[in-house]
């Protein structure tokens, strides 16, 4: 190949070659030569109207397809534009790759216009980034960049490339091995290490599987499964895991954390032995550190070795990949198991005391209005396990994780770590268009819903026919939530007036979509199933919700005032800062 | 709080100190020198990285710097199996009566004047931070016009034949020649 091409084209070429098929991006001049061969590719460009949009759409579509999501901007506003979705990808480790426009490598530097030294920028919230000045070492840093973002623990990698890279005559030479040194996952847990998990698991009387996003990140549901019907321990999956583990199943106790299941979060507390499993012990899922899971000793599995200790010291560290983790550690332990089978008897007897007596559950307004924990569950129970759910953030998203069954990995999409308002609409569709055969339900709130809605044109003009269930409760509902509990109810900015305005049925069809509204719970399955019916375009339902319904794990419908009490006393402190 | 030496063999890329430094910034780890320079290799540089942590948050600060792709190796050095320098120039007020006094002081600590004028003297000297300190100690009556310092540079003492761990310098040394030869 000694053919020569510029380096836009190289670049087209570099993505072909590590099997893009898609990607979300906005022109503009710094990139604008590589958008020339794009015009000739076959990737799929998607012209997104705003760049955030592009980097969410890239983040939905990984999830879903385990693939690299792929978004491309040009220097300064359309790259800075990038930075919220490159750190929410990072933050919940996403596998995205974002290609972005520099001014020419001469210009840089001397405030150029629409230059922004992105790298500098997106140094803290990103797995890694390059910054390209020669076209020759492009097609490089494409193959570098999707093996960083792919392997080990996922994540966002930025690839900033100068307009002089870009329209510079080169030759197309695609790396038989990756020059990264110092770059090398350790993917297998060491024997040692698995025998005294194994150890552990099988000495221990009250364990918990705690599970967190790496399960679905590794693609180890099945192997997971395969654990969990051996131990035959309860299982606990984080806001990021929801779908690795069915929650149909008997051994699920549901999510643990902040809004968690009485359950989930009592059995964490009571718990003698910890095997983690993908998860961070995240602030929101512990509370505070020194009085979570204190009786427990902790297996900790990860891919990330940095995990190890971060927050909870570990007794037993597993570092590698969690599918070939498990599946080293399942043989060790049918051996042990042989010898003495788990003996978990008293331990479920607590456990099921927990779950009967305190289920989710929520309270019906008094004043007859909709219930936003009803219109969720009911667009769970009618759209099914099979399809995608995608949540913003707030207390919508708390219900949509609580109130909506998932049953497979990599139904349930939200923003985990870095809680991205807005993330919901473009991120549904990049799952739609990763999966266009799927339904895609966005559930949105009306706070969220009007950071990045500009997204349903795209949807629109694309023919990516996604559904949004705007949960409109006129409010920023966590805020208010806390505002109602913490600040005395004095409301400061956190009325939207958004039954009123904007008009989200005019908006949704000035937009190309069809609205639909609905303000009555006789009307919830009748329009949930109408919108189910539209296949050729997005839909967005308006559910006019009671405003003062509040996210509650651990009230039950009639438990006694005991109860409740003996619950939220076996739950993690939380410092009162913590929102 | 103790003092932890860390040495780090870097790829010598653009941007690889600022992505150092805003780890170590963005975490709150407390960087109390930093030296990098060449290694005998052009691709890779090597910083000494002097911190105060505590054991715990020193696993951490090791597996988080690991985890930066430019990073080759990191690694503790321990002050007793290790060579720890740090380089000083002070100039020192003197006199036609204090002169012989700080010359003096100069061949004690096997320091070097390296500039001389009037009403002052320059002295260079290395050593580690005890001697660097102690000398300044000295110094300090005379009246110190002028100080720079240089980071602690550290290099583990020995090259042992290389199996097994903590054989950092051939290990490192092998690191090296596997790079630059792949």
């Amino acid at each position: 190949m000694s053919e020569q091409i510029t380096g836009a084209r190289a670049l087209v070429m570099a993505l072909e070659r590590v099997g893009v098929d898609v990607m979300f991006g906005i022109p503009g001049g710094a990139i604008l030569p590589a958008y020339d061969p794009i015009f000739d590719s076959s990737i799929r460009h998607i012209l997104v109207r705003h760049e955030q949009g592009a980097g969410h759409a890239a983040t939905g579509y990984a999830q879903v397809t385990g693939r690299v999501g792929v978004c491309i901007a040009t220097s300064g506003p359309g790259a800075t534009n990038l930075v919220t979705a490159l750190a929410d990808a990072q933050m919940d480790s996403v596998p995205i790759v974002a290609i972005t426009g520099q001014v020419s490598s001469g210009a840089i530097g001397t405030d150029a216009f629409q230059e922004a030294d992105i790298r500098g920028i997106t140094m803290p919230i990103t797995k890694h980034n390059f910054l390209i000045t020669n076209a020759d070492d492009i097609p490089h840093a494409i193959a570098a960049a999707f093996h960083i973002a792919e392997t080990g623990r996922p994540g966002a990698v930025l690839v900033d490339i100068s307009k002089d890279a870009l329209q510079n005559m080169t030759t197309f030479h695609w790396p038989t091995e990756l020059a990264l040194p110092g770059y090398n996952p350790v993917l297998h847990a060491d024997e040692e290490s698995l025998r005294a998990a194994a150890t552990l698991i099988s000495q221990a009387k009250s364990p918990v599987l705690y599970v967190g996003g790496g399960i679905i990140k590794a693609n180890a549901a099945e192997e997971l499964m395969e654990l969990a019907l051996l131990t035959g321990a309860p299982v606990v999956t984080t806001l990021m895991a929801r779908g690795a583990f069915p929650d149909s199943h008997p051994q699920h106790l549901g999510m643990p954390g902040m809004h968690g299941t009485v359950a989930a979060v009592t059995a964490l507390q009571k718990a003698d032995l910890l095997i983690t499993l993908g998860a961070r012990f995240d602030d929101r899922v512990t509370g505070k550190v020194s009085s979570f899971a204190p009786n427990a000793k902790v297996i900790h599995a990860d891919i990330d070795p940095a995990e190890i200790g971060k927050i909870r010291r570990a007794d037993v560290a597993l570092v590698g990949d969690l599918k070939s983790t498990i599946q080293a550690l399942l043989p060790i332990l049918k051996e042990r198991f042989a010898e003495v089978p788990p003996e978990l008897t008293a331990w479920w007897e607590q456990c099921h005391e927990w779950l009967t007596k305190f289920p989710l559950g929520y309270d019906e307004p008094e004043d007859g209005s909709l219930s936003p924990q009803y219109v969720i569950e009911r667009i769970g129970k009618i759209a099914g396990s099979d399809a995608i759910y995608v949540a913003g953030v707030g207390q919508h998203q708390m219900w949509a994780s609580q109130f909506v069954s998932y049953e497979n990995p990599r139904t349930w999409l939200n923003s985990g770590g870095l809680g991205t308002m807005g993330y919901a609409v473009p991120a549904a569709m990049g799952a739609k268009v990763g999966l266009p055969d799927s339904t895609v339900w966005a559930i949105d709130g009306d706070g969220c819903f009007q950071m990045t809605n500009q997204e349903l044109v795209t949807c629109a003009l694309n023919n990516i026919p996604v559904k949004i269930a705007i949960i409109n409760n006129e409010s920023l509902g966590m805020v208010r939530q806390w505002q109602t509990l913490f600040y005395n109810s004095r409301f400061s900015n956190t009325d939207l007036h958004s039954h009123r305005i904007p008009d989200f049925l005019k908006l949704a069809e000035a937009m190309g979509c069809v609205g639909l509204r609905c303000e009555s719970k006789e009307d919830v399955d009748r329009i949930i199933n109408e919108a189910m019916a539209i296949n050729d375009r997005p839909v967005v339902v308006d559910f006019n919700v009671h405003r003062d319904a509040m996210v509650w794990p651990m009230e039950a419908a009639g438990a006694s005032n005991d109860d409740i009490v003996v619950a939220k006393s076996m739950a993690p402190i939380w410092d009162s800062q913590e929102l | 709080m103790a003092t932890h030496t860390l040495s780090v063999l870097v790829e010598n890329s653009p941007g690889v100190l600022a992505r150092i430094a805003a780890l170590f910034s963005r975490r709150g780890y407390n960087i109390e020198s930093l030296a990098v320079g060449p290694t005998q290799e052009i691709h890779i540089s090597r910083m000494t990285i002097v911190i105060n942590v505590e054991g715990h948050a020193l696993e951490q600060v090791i597996a988080q710097t690991n985890k930066l792709i430019n990073v080759l190796s990191i690694v503790e050095l321990d002050p007793i199996a290790s060579v720890q320098r740090e380089l000083l120039l002070v100039k020192v007020a003197t006199s036609p009566e204090t002169r012989s006094q700080v010359l003096e002081t100069v061949q004690l600590f096997r320091a070097k004047v390296v500039d001389v004028a009037q009403d002052a003297v320059t002295i260079e000297a290395t050593g580690n931070t005890e001697k660097i300190q102690a000398l300044l100690r000295v110094l300090e009556p005379y009246g110190i016009q002028e100080l720079v310092q240089s980071g602690l540079v550290a290099m583990e003492r020995g090259l042992k034949p290389g199996n097994g761990k903590g054989d950092y310098s051939s290990e490192v040394h092998s690191e090296i020649t596997s790079l630059t030869s792949a």
